[in-house]
């Protein structure tokens, strides 16, 4: 249940920002997690409640971006999108690749007040 | 406990097993947990005008935009790189071991320390959610050892480390060895600093682990097959196992061992003597 970890990760973050910002609340919170960065993000929704009552974020909007896999092939070049991280190159089916999209992790803006 | 985790406060308790296998717990207050939870919730003092903002804020919601950009896990990962320059600057190599429990991390750690010791020299960091029966384990062969009780936490991270190894400090030229929750899945996304990650799957185990807990083969760079003087007695398919972690880490070096019988364990040593070289 590393979810729990990462939703307390994230609003650890942005209670700093909110500090420094000298703000009064947060509205809303935009992430990107990756189809491929290993967070459910239905574990997270279901444990984000109990993480952020009695934070900055207890009624912040949250609004969850989440690319999809994409490689480049390591032997021919190939761009191919990845469903799992072990998918083979659909052209030569090398399974040697270069992960372009999918690991994203991050917080990428508050809307604060 | 954790830079990330949301535990609660008495349950990232660091314990030490001293050389003589004595448990001399220095109970640390841990600041691993004393992040003061009460600072988020009162930055009332200001001024005292919640509702009056409350009334003007609704429907036209402006805001701020504060773009960050900003990684999720970025303070473990900066941890986990300051661990990595210490290790570095001391000529230390230091492995993270993860695996399902009962694949047998802490017997071949144990072979491992008994046939090398003599020439290199241990320390070690437990990683468990309760007990310091493996750090017992361990202090058994006299060699340093932490235990790490992360109590709720499924998971070691770099801030966790980083206190632990100061602790422990570890001579020049050494190796630590993290043995981490046995756990497939948390860990793999937690870089600890460690210059090795080496996932361990027993043969006792499916075929196809390395595809149904992809990210953890992903992201390790070694792979020990446990328990490799039970296959006479196992319909276990080796090849199919090393095919499926070579789909998923086509890089991934594999060693075939048995922590009972001893097999296949010399040449995981001589990695071990390599990479201290190195």
């Amino acid at each position: 249940m590393h979810e729990l970890s990462i939703a307390t990760s994230i609003i650890k973050s942005a209670e700093v920002e909110l500090i420094e910002n000298k703000a009064e609340s947060i509205k809303e919170i935009f992430l990107e997690i990756g189809k491929l960065s290993g967070v459910e993000i239905a574990s997270l929704t279901f444990v984000w409640e109990l993480a952020a009552k009695g934070t900055a974020l207890e009624n912040s909007k949250v609004n969850i971006h989440e690319p999809e896999g994409f490689a480049r092939c390591g032997e021919c070049s190939t761009e191919y999108h990845l469903e799992k991280i072990f998918d083979v190159c659909p052209n030569c089916k090398s399974p040697f690749k270069e992960i372009l999209k999918g690991k994203e992790l991050k917080i990428i803006k508050l809307i604060i007040d | 406990m954790c830079v990330t985790c949301g535990c609660s406060s008495d349950e990232g308790t660091v314990k030490f097993i001293g050389r003589n296998g004595k448990s001399s717990h220095h109970t640390h207050a841990h600041h691993f947990h004393t992040h003061d939870h009460g600072k988020h919730h009162h930055d009332h003092d200001k001024d005292h005008d919640h509702f009056h903002d409350h009334n003007h804020d609704h429907n036209h919601v402006h805001g701020r935009e504060i773009n960050l950009e900003k990684e999720i896990l970025l303070k473990n990962d900066l941890l986990a790189e300051r661990n990595r320059g210490y290790f570095d600057a001391k000529n230390i190599f230091a492995i993270n071991m993860v695996s399902s429990p009962g694949s047998g991390k802490t017997s071949i750690l144990e072979r491992t320390i008994a046939d090398l010791k003599n020439e290199i020299s241990f320390s070690v960091i437990e990683g468990d959610q309760q007990t310091t029966n493996d750090a017992d384990r361990i202090a058994a062969h006299n060699i340093p050892v932490l235990q790490i009780n992360t109590g709720k936490g499924c998971h070691l991270d770099s801030e966790m480390i980083s206190t632990a190894v100061k602790e422990l400090a570890p001579k020049d030229g050494s190796i630590v060895v993290i043995e981490n929750v046995g756990n497939l899945v948390c860990p793999s996304m937690f870089d600890l600093g460690e210059n090795k990650r080496v996932v361990i799957i027993s043969v006792t185990e499916g075929e196809d682990k390395p595809i149904k807990y992809p990210d953890m083969f992903y992201g390790s760079q070694i792979c020990l097959i446990n328990k490799i003087d039970l296959l006479p007695y196992l319909k276990f398919d080796v090849e199919k196992l090393k095919n499926y972690a070579r789909t998923v880490n086509p890089t991934i070096e594999i060693f075939e061992v048995s922590a009972t019988s001893g097999e296949g364990m010399d040449k995981w040593y001589s990695f071990l003597r390599s990479s201290l070289i190195k």
